[in-house]
């Protein structure tokens, strides 16, 4: 058949054109004070700290380095907040502060986005879709708790704790914040904060919000600082309750310091998370499961789903599609809409996560990445798979905190089940199978605080989250969150 | 003329047997006249790490078994106490209580029993939760035993204390090592008799006598006990406990309360050794499509 | 493609193993792919691609000659005020209509492609369906878009519904076959995705969601279903299939989330009307909408772009 037109548009390749996030709406400041008593007050040392994007090592800001001493303001405030305002406010009224800062996060949502992005290094599609819009929630979740806490301990008087110091994590700056202040406002205890140094930006900015919601001065106070601004906190002697999410390490410490105190400790630790398939999963959405439990924020998750056994029957098949699927993702600028994988939050980190890739290759596993290019300036970490992995392997027990994952075979429940609970951590774990039966039986079996049945890494400020074992205590989120912030009579 | 009594050998029980301590050392705690209790097991650290090892083993079944069914247990024990009340009654009062006070701490141990015998099947249910989740998901919190809790039992009391502070922790599905009043150890050792008579099955609950700062320290040490309870009063004891537990991130409880008052037991004395499992899985949904297009 | 010249091997209907399907994970999947931004160069270039896919399609009761004519003459001159346009990938009619589409889109390279095999119900015995897709051929039709026989896919018998693809397939000789699932009345993506597998082994060269006639119809869903058990063939023989999303996508923005839910399954070598096409009417107008909105910097009206 004689063609006078090629009617075929021959592409060979279609690729998307680069598509950033504009930064303009965001208007950081030079520099950051501490933010004490519901003023911007400079650190008493004098000294600031460089905060850098990631993904490009620029510069972004410079803050303020706490110290003792401004711990110390910081805890007075809180305590006279507390005394003065905050425990004696009607629970109702509470409860419209915290509702009025969640509106105003919303509001500044695309900034807080782009804030979190610059800073930590994460996509924009995921501070944009999951952070920004969770952080939101569980400040609305927990404002409607102030006012009905007696329905949450039955036949109990619930009393507020006094004064909480909190020390979050550089994974989830933002939602971690909220995580943290919303639950301890709504239980009426004031709060010290300190944000992780690498991350202190969106926490900045929440102040800013805290300000402008008129919420009473010094019921929440911001203290940006390193390891030592964290240790003032920890060992204040006029704190009641110090919660902490960060490494296991970390978290050993805090509790030996607080060991013959009696202050209140929540702990959210680290984990080696095992995602566990099955042969008769869903396979696709499986392997989709796994992308997300790993790979989601660069693996900077501590519940990453880091340990993967899969049923022996399927093991080709599935790491085949993982492989596959590997290289559909899109590594690079964190600001570009279309980027799956980020900047590694810090230089440090990148440094841990090549050792133990090192660790990996010399322990004889198979090493799988795809081939991406890897921009020149700033940490990036190609996805990796680690394949015929033993029990026994350091990067199968230690948590690596980066996107790399380790493939293991089993045969049959009851060696998964062993397996997977071979583990110092016990903070989630998921099941993938058909089998309603099955589902059950593991998750009872696995002791692990969450369980996502052909699902992972997904999270709800109704939905309490926290560990077994080394992998921390107490609960945040959800009616089980409340109990880290109350004492009961 | 007069019987020659035959004098009770006091043991140890642990894994559902009642050896004496390995050590083969004893001590004689004195009553208030001076004059020896009996020969007590002086427990070693071995004996710890065997009750240790025993209670890991039984955590799994007693753990999964029937919430209804542990509650039954929990009940026969009420029964095998009230059968042994005379024995309770006599020690307590060879150990310094007067015959009332004896009567009314045997008589509140069988109540204590009872109570957290009905609690086993209805403390899940009373802090359970269906979270309701944003997203197309089932979600729901549920409660599960920590799992091997070390239990030190407060020191001023041989029954009461030791039952209060342990029934809640296994009522929720945990196995225990107990460490008994040092100084007046007998109740806890006929108690171990009870609970071998009771069905609870070996292992569940394991009960040593001897020198607390001597056991402590192994029990707070050791990696495999999830949590200690402690029921004593010594701060500085406390404070070593809590320092230990650091080792593997032990949960720590302390319980000062008079255990002779009639409400010092609760509902969340129990959950205070359970941890919150959340479970989420996708719901279908069916009849279309409900994305954006 | 040397990858047509692969002979595929024949396998039982109850020995293709179709996998499981949750339906929550794949909505998650699918808003993935929703959430990719796809801007300036890369959308104009996606624009003319998405174009070029498309089969412009009439089926109904009241088509006439009139009606296919001029159809066919907008499959051929999409906006003849712009120069540059592709045209369409075929013409997509009722087995009667068939002749006079040829002769409209004669030495083009526009295809004509026929409905067949009692559509869109499939409620006719296999000699009535092998006698229309004969007639098709025999009229001139470039390719068939066949019906699977859903009712007896629902009631279980696989292998009746495999045999019926297999001998429309042995009609059509050369003529590229497209297999209709009619997803809307399948309920699940389990079926959806058994429904795919046997019509792929069963010698499909195309697989295809829906008739048009029933909703839903080509949810991102469905289509995501489906192009995964193309990828899953594809990975195990090496055979290039392709897929036809049809009926329910009309606006350019819903064309380019397709088109990169194509390129990250499959890949770019999919992405030519050879191996993707959009069964669609009202689409191509949005899309040139589009197109002249990118090229002018204004916004476009419809009384600007001729409806047929």
């Amino acid at each position: 058949m004689a063609t006078k037109k090629k009617n075929t548009e021959h592409v060979s390749d279609w690729n998307y054109s680069p598509s950033l996030e504009s930064t303009s709406h965001l208007n950081l400041k030079k520099r950051y004070d501490l933010f004490i008593d519901g003023k911007w007050v400079k650190p008493s040392s004098g000294v600031y700290f460089k905060t850098i994007n990631p993904a490009n090592e620029e510069i972004l800001a410079e803050v303020a380095h706490g110290n003792q001493d401004d711990v110390d303001k910081a805890v007075k405030a809180a305590r006279k907040a507390y005394t003065d305002v905050w425990s004696i406010m009607p629970p109702a009224e509470r409860a419209k502060y915290i509702f009025r800062i969640a509106r105003l996060m919303q509001e500044r949502a695309r900034e807080l986005a782009v804030a979190e992005t610059l800073d930590a290094g994460k996509t924009i599609r995921e501070s944009r879709d999951i952070d920004v819009p969770l952080a939101c929630n569980y400040f609305f979740y927990y404002a409607g708790w102030a006012d009905k806490l007696e329905y949450a301990f039955p036949n109990r008087k619930v009393e507020s704790l006094g004064v909480a110091g909190q020390i979050i994590p550089w994974n989830f700056p933002l939602l971690m914040a909220a995580w943290k202040i919303a639950p301890a406002l709504a239980t009426g205890n004031t709060v010290v904060l300190k944000p992780a140094e690498t991350t202190p930006l969106t926490a900045l900015i929440l102040a800013e919000i805290i300000e402008e919601s008129g919420l009473p001065a010094g019921v929440v106070n911001i203290v940006t600082g390193h390891g030592d601004t964290g240790a003032a906190i920890v060992n204040h002697p006029d704190i009641d309750k110090i919660a902490f999410t960060g490494s296991t390490n970390v978290g050993k410490i805090i509790q030996k310091a607080l060991a013959g105190t009696s202050k209140k400790l929540t702990l959210e630790l680290g984990g080696k998370s095992a995602n566990i398939i099955f042969d008769d999963a869903p396979i696709d959405q499986a392997v989709e499961g796994i992308v997300n439990g790993i790979f989601f924020n660069q693996g900077h998750v501590c519940c990453a789903g880091s340990r993967l056994y899969v049923q022996e029957s399927v093991a080709d098949l599935v790491i085949q599609k993982l492989k596959s699927r590997m290289d559909s993702l899109y590594l690079g600028n964190p600001l570009d809409k279309n980027t799956d994988i980020g900047a590694i939050n810090s230089k440090e980190q990148l440094e841990t996560i090549h050792k133990y890739i090192k660790i990996g290759k010399q322990e004889g596993a198979e090493m799988y990445q795809p081939k991406c290019s890897i921009p020149t300036k700033g940490f990036y970490c190609a996805p990796t798979l680690f394949i015929n992995v033993a029990q026994s392997s350091v990067i199968a027990q230690e948590e690596i905190f980066g996107p790399v994952l380790t493939i293991q075979t089993f045969r049959t429940v009851d060696e998964v089940i062993q397996k997977a609970n071979n583990s110092p951590f016990g903070l989630a774990a998921g099941v993938w199978t058909d089998k309603g039966s099955r589902i059950f039986n593991l998750s009872s079996k696995l002791r692990a605080g969450v369980i996502w049945a052909n699902t992972y890494n997904k999270f709800d400020p109704t939905s309490p989250f926290g560990g077994y074992k080394e992998s921390g205590f107490g609960r945040e989120g959800g009616l089980h969150g409340l109990n880290s912030y109350v004492k009961l009579s | 003329m007069s019987r020659l009594e035959i004098l009770k050998t006091y043991k140890i029980y642990i894994g559902g047997q009642f050896p004496r301590t390995e050590s083969g050392r004893f001590y004689s705690p004195l009553d208030k006249k001076g004059k020896p209790l009996g020969n007590i097991c002086l427990s070693s650290r071995k004996d710890v790490r065997n009750a240790i090892v025993a209670a890991r083993k039984a955590f799994g079944s007693w753990s999964e078994r029937a919430a209804f069914n542990r509650g039954q247990i929990l009940y026969r024990i009420a029964e095998m106490l009230e059968g042994r009340k005379e024995q309770f009654i006599a020690e307590l009062i060879q150990q310094g209580s007067t015959k009332k006070n004896a009567e009314e701490e045997v008589n509140l141990s069988i109540e204590r029993t009872v109570y957290y015998a009905g609690w086993c099947d209805k403390y899940q249910q009373v802090l359970s939760s269906v979270n309701p989740v944003a997203s197309s998901h089932f979600n729901f919190s549920v409660l599960e035993p920590t799992g091997v809790v070390g239990i030190l039992a407060p020191q001023n009391t041989s029954l009461i204390g030791l039952v209060s502070i342990m029934l809640p922790v296994i009522c929720g599905g945990n196995t225990c090592v107990v460490i008994a009043s040092e100084n007046l150890p007998l109740c806890a050792v006929t108690f171990a008799e009870v609970l071998n008579s009771s069905d609870v099955p070996g292992g569940v609950v394991n009960i040593l006598t001897g020198t607390n700062k001597e056991l402590n320290e192994t029990l707070s040490t050791h990696m495999d006990v999830n949590a200690i309870v402690y029921g004593g009063d010594d701060l500085e004891a406390l404070k070593q406990i809590q320092e230990n537990s650091v080792l593997n991130v032990k949960r720590v409880f302390s319980y000062s309360k008079d255990w002779n008052k009639a409400d010092s037991q609760d509902l969340y004395m129990i959950s205070d050794t359970q941890e919150i499992k959340t479970t989420w899985h996708p719901i279908e949904n069916i009849g279309g499509s409900s994305s954006s297009y | 493609m040397k990858n047509k010249l692969v002979k595929k091997e024949i396998i039982h209907p109850d020995n293709i193993y179709s996998p499981s399907i949750d339906k929550v994970g794949v909505e998650e999947r699918v808003a993935r792919f929703q959430s990719r931004s796809i801007k300036n160069e890369s959308k104009l270039q996606g624009l003319k691609i998405a174009l070029n896919m498309i089969d412009l399609t009439t089926l109904e009761g009241k088509d006439t000659p009139g009606k296919v004519k001029q159809m066919c003459y907008k499959a051929l001159h999409l906006h003849d005020v712009h120069p540059n346009l592709p045209s369409v990938a075929a013409v997509c009619v009722y087995p009667s209509m068939v002749r006079i589409a040829k002769n409209e889109v004669k030495g083009t390279g526009v295809k004509v492609a026929s409905v067949s095999t009692a559509f869109p119900s499939g409620q006719a015995p296999l000699d009535v369906k092998i006698r229309d897709t004969q007639f098709a051929l025999d009229e001139g039709a470039d390719e068939i878009d066949m019906v699977i026989s859903r009712g007896k896919f629902l009631s279980g018998e696989y292998n009746f519904v495999f045999d019926e693809i297999a001998k429309i397939k042995e009609t059509c000789g050369k003529a590229r076959l497209k297999v209709i699932l009619e997803t809307g009345e399948l309920a699940t993506l389990d079926n959806v995705r058994k429904a795919s597998d046997i019509a792929i082994y069963a010698g499909a060269d195309f697989i295809k969601t829906s008739t048009g006639k029933i909703q839903p119809a080509a949810t991102m869903q469905v289509t995501y279903t489906m192009l995964m058990a193309v990828k899953d063939y594809y990975d195990k023989t090496g055979i290039m299939i392709g897929m036809k999303p049809a009926g329910g996508i009309s606006t350019s923005k819903l064309a380019l989330h397709n088109l990169v839910m194509v390129k990250e399954i499959l890949g770019n070598a999919w992405l030519t009307n050879e191996w993707f096409r959009f069964g669609a009417s009202s689409l191509a107008n949005d899309i040139l909408m589009q197109i002249m909105k990118m090229e002018t910097g204004v916004y476009q009206s419809s009384d600007y772009f001729s409806i047929d």
